[in-house]
């Protein structure tokens, strides 16, 4: 992983934009945060390997970024990415760090299922 | 019947936490353990700092760890089981004890380790903990090897009562530190944060290297 670099993102986006691609999509405060705060509540998100096709998709902020995916008949939308690689396997991970490396989000797209 | 050590926990890591203490100390006797490692804590959190790892490549990071951390342990057999993390809960309670089952019958243990239902906090250790003794109940009382259970929960000597077991872990404290260290992509910081205590002496710190606490399940419950 990296710091995003915008244009990398947007380019990958656009490339597979009106394409069938898997998305898997998660926000997390880690399923401990209750028991050690019990001001805060535990939320944990995740979908994986939702298939959609996304008509128009941006890349926006100035760090950390927002990501907004334009479906047919919905919106796909991350906030707070910090990280990204686009792996040996063509797939884009996008990640939001804590400064100690703890993963608060991630966005991934791929154009084959990812491991379930 | 010879002795035989079952350890079934969801997470690559648990086991270091928990219960390295008393695979050590079994081992040292020359008791086989066999750990069964339901998930490869695909959906933990820690990436690294600076970031190593991110959440496609954490599950081959996590799985060389476990092994690391059995190897350091002594761990004579590693079953890991495949489920996802996080997902344990949600899974056909019946297949997972079939799963568990089938392994008991197999190694024949005469002590199980799990979590104790309802007080391990995370969602995976209950349902663990829940499926183990689902497993060992079809079984008749007489020949349910003995169960420990880990209790992490704020009250769990409000609802369980004081451990039954009490296990004086200082002679093996070092295999336990190595167990954990061999999870780096989960226990770094807190490893960077324990040493500092330890040097300190801090008693909180002190005593995950002196003791390990369990409960026996409660049947008639």
């Amino acid at each position: 992983m990296k710091p995003i670099i915008p244009n990398e993102i947007q380019e990958y986006l656009d490339q597979h934009a009106n394409k069938e691609v898997y998305i898997h999509l998660e926000t997390t405060t880690g399923a401990y945060n209750a028991h050690q705060n019990e001001n805060s509540m535990t939320v944990v998100a995740f979908i994986r390997n939702a298939k959609f096709r996304y008509s128009l998709a941006k890349i926006t902020g100035f760090g950390p970024f927002r990501v907004g995916l334009k479906m047919e008949e919905g919106w796909t939308y991350a906030e707070g990415l910090t990280d990204f690689t686009v792996d040996e396997q063509n797939r884009l991970i996008l990640a939001g760090h804590h400064p100690d490396g703890k993963l608060a989000i991630a966005l991934q797209i791929s154009t084959v299922p990812f491991p379930s | 019947m010879s002795e035989h050590v079952l350890v079934v926990l969801p997470h690559p890591d648990d086991e270091s936490f928990g219960v390295a203490g008393l695979i050590a100390l079994k081992r040292k006797a020359g008791v086989p353990v066999t750990y069964a490692c339901g998930t490869l804590g695909e959906m933990g959190r820690n990436m690294g700092s600076p970031l190593f790892a991110n959440r496609e490549t954490l599950p081959l990071i996590r799985k060389r760890e476990l092994q690391d951390a059995c190897r350091a342990m002594g761990v004579t057999d590693l079953r890991m089981l495949g489920m996802r993390d996080k997902t344990l809960e949600f899974e056909d309670i019946d297949l997972f004890a079939d799963r568990i089952e089938a392994i008991i019958q197999e190694v024949k243990p005469t002590l199980i380790v799990t979590f104790y239902p309802d007080h391990g906090v995370h969602p995976d250790h209950d349902a663990t903990g829940r499926a183990v003794i689902h497993a060992l109940k079809r079984m008749p009382a007489e020949e349910r090897p003995v169960t420990y259970c880990l209790a992490i929960t704020k009250n769990r000597e409000d609802v369980l009562g004081a451990p039954n077991v009490i296990l004086d872990i200082r002679e093996v404290a070092e295999t336990k530190m190595e167990a954990l260290k061999a999870h780096r992509s989960q226990t770094e910081g807190l490893i960077r944060q324990m040493e500092e205590d330890f040097k300190k002496g801090v008693p909180q710190v002190m005593n995950w290297f002196e003791t390990e606490t369990y409960w026996h399940y409660q049947w008639n419950e």
